[in-house]
């Protein structure tokens, strides 16, 4: 599309039904490494539904998925991850009994290595690993300001540190591509402004792509370099945010007649 | 160094307690009944350590533990019982028994695990219940003989017939009788710092942190990886297993042992104490668990009273610990969150 680079993700004609209700339908979407995508439209259109497709919360009726040239028709939730694909959720879900570090060593899991008897043994490769994770671990919670934090449980972290926490334990599962549901859900304008920052410190910063729900406008047209946009399970419209601005049909859905 | 403290705390008590204890029986300074529970304490506390591990740590409610003990137990009685004619020598035989009592009540541990921890909700709850049952009548109505030719196995009375110089290993409702008891309370004290050291450094691991990451959040954990059904298995055996190691020490313990011993009741106590404890406490646990079996012989002397007073101590540890600890201990389980989970079931937050 834009550059001569193979998509991380292609999804094509993408829908699900629950019952006789059709929630999306067609849904066909390209996105590029390193690339900010925005996904918006107005409530109950089905964008959450999009991201619980491709992460495979829900299995898709129709469509293909196909990840980083891997088909996925046949990957579970934890195998999408593995591939790649780490999300974070509207209504913020924490393992909020844990500690902060423990959250982000958790998102680590994929990467160790040793066995349950090394660990109850606590054999030298145990303690090695463990070592090497609990330091990526205070890098990734120091990049997301939370290095302070650490040792606190994550179910008393303020609210906008909780989302942060949320995208630094999705972040540790190393992935290609990061779906961010609402953001800035619940954040003064200040800190939206700081939210984006970040967004685009860790694109440059690992060279992921980026695929964000959001209804913070000033947030969308800010940092997307390309939005699609959705409306009752369809593609309504695509392009840059100044094509969005003007297309009258996106504006007829959110404002009405 | 780092958060090891209520690690080392747990080991420390253990080990002051068996202390205490080996000096005051070997100067003859303990009657007969606390002799008597010496090991079984131990072998209680082990099994509830696993059990915290399982309904603490893991979320999942377990009524069934002892239905794993049972299986331990009988497990390691049979197990002496043929190695008796190989060693005499009494350690190795009761490891022996052991590690095989808890092999067993780890393959069963896996037999209910598969079809039910990959669901959420209280089905482990309620297979595990009815487990514990079906194993109490399996081995009211099991018949195993040992002799010069082999075992010899029926589920029929009276179908065993022996050579001369043959034993009963198993017999019906009556269970097992003239075991030879080979427990003591060296070894119950070895049990639990076993069981202690692989509980806590099983939670102090990748598997650990997933595994509380399953407990506090479905959805999340597979979401980055995680897979919920596997780490919740692994802390359902780890607990059978640790059930059935302390069925075996249990079980060598006494020389006549009826299967009716292993009933809802046993798997309820063993559920108090780790209430009681705290969910997710060991240490808790330990202390709760020496308590518990202690207060009843003290309040012996109350003779009809005494369960009435049970009772009201019960409810006061209950009303004294109810505070922001405690209730943040139970958050930690599914236990109560499953009401407001139920609410949004609606997995990753319906479309909007």
């Amino acid at each position: 599309m834009e550059n001569n680079k193979a998509p991380v993700l292609e999804v094509t004609g993408l829908g699900i039904d629950f019952g006789g209700l059709t929630a999306v339908d067609n849904f066909s979407l390209s996105v590029y490494p390193g690339e900010i995508r925005g996904l918006i439209g107005p409530n109950g259109a089905g964008k959450t539904t999009v991201f619980n497709m491709l992460t495979k919360v829900y299995e898709p009726s129709r469509g293909s998925i196909i990840f980083d040239g891997k088909d996925t028709s046949k990957m579970d939730v934890v195998a999408m991850n593995r591939a790649g694909i780490a999300r974070t959720f509207q209504n913020i879900r924490l393992f909020s009994k844990m500690t902060v570090l423990d959250n982000v060593k958790a998102g680590m899991n994929g990467r160790i290595t040793y066995g349950n008897v090394a660990a109850i043994l606590r054999l030298p490769g145990f303690r090695k690993q463990e070592k090497e994770i609990k330091e990526s671990s205070m890098e990734l919670l120091k990049i997301f300001g939370l290095e302070e934090s650490a040792g606190l449980m994550a179910g008393n972290l303020p609210y906008g540190a909780q989302r942060r926490l949320e995208m630094a334990r999705a972040m540790a599962t190393d992935p290609k591509l990061l779906l961010l549901d609402e953001p800035a859900a619940g954040m003064n304008p200040q800190e939206t402004e700081e939210l984006m920052d970040m967004v685009r410190s860790i694109r440059d910063r690992f060279g992921i792509a980026i695929l964000l729900i959001e209804h913070d406008m000033q947030l969308v047209m800010g940092i997307c370099e390309r939005i699609t946009v959705l409306n009752y399970g369809m593609i309504l419209s695509e392009g840059t945010p100044s094509e969005i601005q003007n297309d009258p049909q996106v504006i007829k859905a959110y404002l009405g007649d | 160094m780092k958060k090891r403290s209520p690690a080392v705390l747990s080991f420390s008590i253990v080990i002051v307690l068996y202390i205490i204890f080996e000096v005051l029986l070997k100067t003859g300074n303990l009657s007969s009944l606390m002799i008597s529970l010496l090991i079984p304490v131990c072998c209680y506390m082990t099994a509830a350590i696993g059990l915290n591990l399982n309904v603490g740590i893991s979320g999942e409610l377990n009524l069934g533990q002892a239905g794993f003990m049972s299986i331990g137990a009988f497990t390691g009685i049979c197990v002496s019982g043929v190695l008796a004619s190989v060693t005499g020598n009494g350690v190795v035989r009761l490891v022996i028994a052991i590690l095989c009592g808890m092999v067993i009540a780890a393959l069963f541990g896996i037999l209910i695990g598969i079809p039910t921890l990959k669901l959420s909700g209280d089905y482990l709850a309620i297979v595990t219940l009815a487990f514990g049952e079906i194993i109490k009548s399996l081995v009211t109505n099991m018949y195993l003989g040992f002799d010069v030719s082999g075992l010899h196995f029926s589920f029929v009375q009276n179908n065993v017939t022996l050579e001369p110089g043959g034993k009963m290993l198993l017999n019906g409702a009556m269970g097992a009788t003239s075991t030879e008891k080979i427990a003591s309370f060296t070894a119950g004290a070895v049990l639990v710092l076993i069981s202690l050291a692989v509980v806590y450094n099983l939670m102090d691991s990748k598997s650990g942190r997933a595994i509380m990451a399953a407990r506090d959040n479905r959805i999340a954990a597979s979401s980055i990886g995680i897979n919920v059904t596997g780490v919740k298995m692994l802390a359902f055996v780890t607990s059978a297993a640790l059930a059935g190691a302390a069925g075996a020490l249990y079980g060598l313990n006494f020389s006549t042992l009826v299967p009716s011993k292993f009933d809802f009741n046993l798997s309820i106590m063993i559920l108090v104490y780790v209430v009681l404890g705290g969910l997710g406490n060991m240490t808790g646990t330990i202390i709760a668990t020496t308590l518990l079996v202690v207060l009843p012989q003290v309040l012996r002397s109350l003779s009809e009273y005494r369960m009435l007073i049970y009772a009201v101590v019960l409810i006061a540890i209950m009303l004294i610990t109810n505070n922001e600890k405690l209730k943040t201990d139970f958050a930690k389980t599914k236990l109560v969150e499953r009401f407001r989970l139920r609410r949004d079931k609606g997995g990753a937050g319906h479309g909007e």
